[in-house]
């Protein structure tokens, strides 16, 4: 288990392999389809600042608000392929360290996390429970009316948010590798090699 | 033997249904999750990641939270004795819905395809789904399964002959669009998961077909034994395709596989997989007049 403190810095980023577990602390971003189609076609600065040195988190949480405070009930990541048209270029634009999501990225992406030193975080998908635990406190929201919950920009603060490298900033993808042997092996199943 | 159906009692019923369902992971698939993680190399991602995915769903039920923010589809399979009015209970199950939906059991899930606008109550055009029977005895039972969008956009559909795969009309075309639809699946749909399998029917009954499997426990047997034999055999060959759980690589790539039939026309031969991901939430309850059980 490697400790990463937001926001963190290029150089230890880029030490990070595929496979590596990491726990994340600090404060991170939520953004989904809404956010990053925003991000691209208003580059918005009210978020830089923000952005800088750390993560966006893909995920589309259930919250609950008591006593005017927003909490986390629900927070598993949601599928990050349909963020590829625009990943990389926000990744570049904003100085962002890595994204958390599931399914992995492609192509547009990897080279972008190798291009800016960033990486690509897989959390487990419908962990949902146990991640939202993770989210000690909800310090912000951005676009909440306009994007809806599950689309808005949370700011959150994490305590040791589990999530393991699958595309690293070497231009390596444990999709890729994972993909090319099942796929050999399933030829020889089905007799079609 | 009549039956009154007391459709407030009915309704709240059903909430605590969804709550059960959203919240409470069955313990077949508990069981069959721990099994893998035995089986699992000490120190690997597969190992951990599903210890963390048990720990999880002991965490949502102990918690009364949901056990995936995704509260998906809600499948109903309702059966009704003679003479219950079909538009009281469907009523009553899209009240349960709004009120779950307030009480965070279910995220709101319904977007209009047209406007983009949610309906911020998982109710509106077949949404929550319903399928009804009829059966003889005095009570209605409601089975509901919670299912996903990320394992429902690698569920599938193929056309026999497949040439792509040379598979024929017949069993052994259908375990390779099988092997075929895991494969592409890889660990997308939240691995590992269960394989809900139509043979035959037409597009939708054949989808409906392989939805239906999903309610069945991990440990059943499939009745007819040559399916029972095809079930066995994809299991074990799926789980050599080494995807693992969130496709990170392992020795769990499914948790089960279920297959059952419906006729098809002379002219089609469709072979339908509705994936199931980890997150496997199914529930029932037999509603009485004066009593309520839930499994
Ligand atoms: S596919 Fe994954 S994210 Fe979607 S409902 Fe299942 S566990 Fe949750």
């Amino acid at each position: 288990m490697i400790k990463l403190q937001l926001p963190v810095g290029e150089t230890q980023i880029r030490r990070l392999q595929v496979g590596d577990e990491v726990l994340l602390n600090g404060i991170m971003v939520t953004g989904r389809d809404a956010a990053h189609s925003w991000m691209i076609e208003e580059k918005p600065d009210e978020v830089r600042e923000l952005l800088k040195n750390t993560m966006i988190y893909h995920c589309g949480p259930i919250v609950r608000k008591s006593g005017g405070t927003w909490s986390f009930v629900a927070a598993g990541p949601t599928t990050s392929i349909r963020e590829e048209p625009y990943q990389g270029d926000i990744i570049g634009e904003y100085q962002v360290r890595g994204v958390i999501g599931k399914g992995g990225m492609g192509p547009k992406t990897l080279a972008a996390l190798k291009k800016y030193g960033a990486v690509y975080l897989h959390a487990v998908g419908g962990a949902a429970a146990l991640l939202a635990q993770a989210v000690v406190k909800v310090h912000d929201v951005i676009k909440l009316e306009e994007f809806g919950v599950p689309e808005a920009m949370w700011v959150i603060e994490v305590k040791d948010f589990p999530a393991i490298v699958t595309m690293d900033a070497h231009g390596n993808s444990l999709h890729k590798n994972i993909r090319e042997q099942s796929t050999k092996i399933a030829s020889r199943l089905i007799g079609i090699e | 033997m009549g039956f009154t159906l007391d459709v407030e009692k009915f309704r709240d019923a059903v909430v605590e249904l969804i709550r059960r369902t959203s919240t409470n992971l069955p313990e077949d698939v508990l069981a069959a999750m721990e099994t893998a993680r035995e089986g699992e190399k000490d120190g690997s991602p597969a190992k951990s990641v599903l210890g963390f995915m048990l720990k999880n769903a002991y965490t949502a039920r102990e918690n009364s939270t949901p056990i995936c923010q995704d509260t998906g589809t809600n499948i109903y399979l309702i059966t009704i004795p003679e003479g219950v009015s079909l538009r009281k209970v469907e009523s009553a199950i899209v009240d349960a819905t709004r009120e779950a939906t307030k009480k965070t059991y279910l995220r709101p899930n319904a977007v209009d395809p047209v406007t983009g606008k949610n309906t911020g109550d998982n109710t509106g055009t077949m949404a929550p789904f319903l399928h009804f029977d009829e059966w003889d005895e005095p009570a209605i039972r409601v089975q509901l399964a919670l299912k996903g969008g990320g394992c429902e956009n690698v569920s599938d559909q193929y056309k026999l002959p497949d040439s792509r795969l040379k598979a024929g009309r017949n069993l052994d075309g259908v375990y390779r669009c099988i092997i075929d639809a895991i494969n592409t699946a890889q660990g997308l749909g939240c691995a590992p998961g269960v394989a809900g399998i139509g043979i035959g029917g037409d597009r939708a009954s054949g989808m409906i077909i392989a939805k239906k499997q999903l309610f069945r426990k991990l440990t059943d047997t499939n009745p007819d034994p040559e399916l029972a034999t095809l079930e066995k055999h994809l299991f074990h060959d799926l789980n050599k395709l080494g995807i693992g759980p969130m496709g990170f690589g392992g020795n769990t790539t499914v948790l089960g596989v279920k297959i059952g039939t419906a006729h098809r026309l002379p002219a089609s031969f469709f072979v339908s997989i509705a994936y199931m991901c980890w997150a496997d939430r199914r529930r029932s309850m037999v509603f009485k007049e004066n009593e309520v059980s839930y499994d």
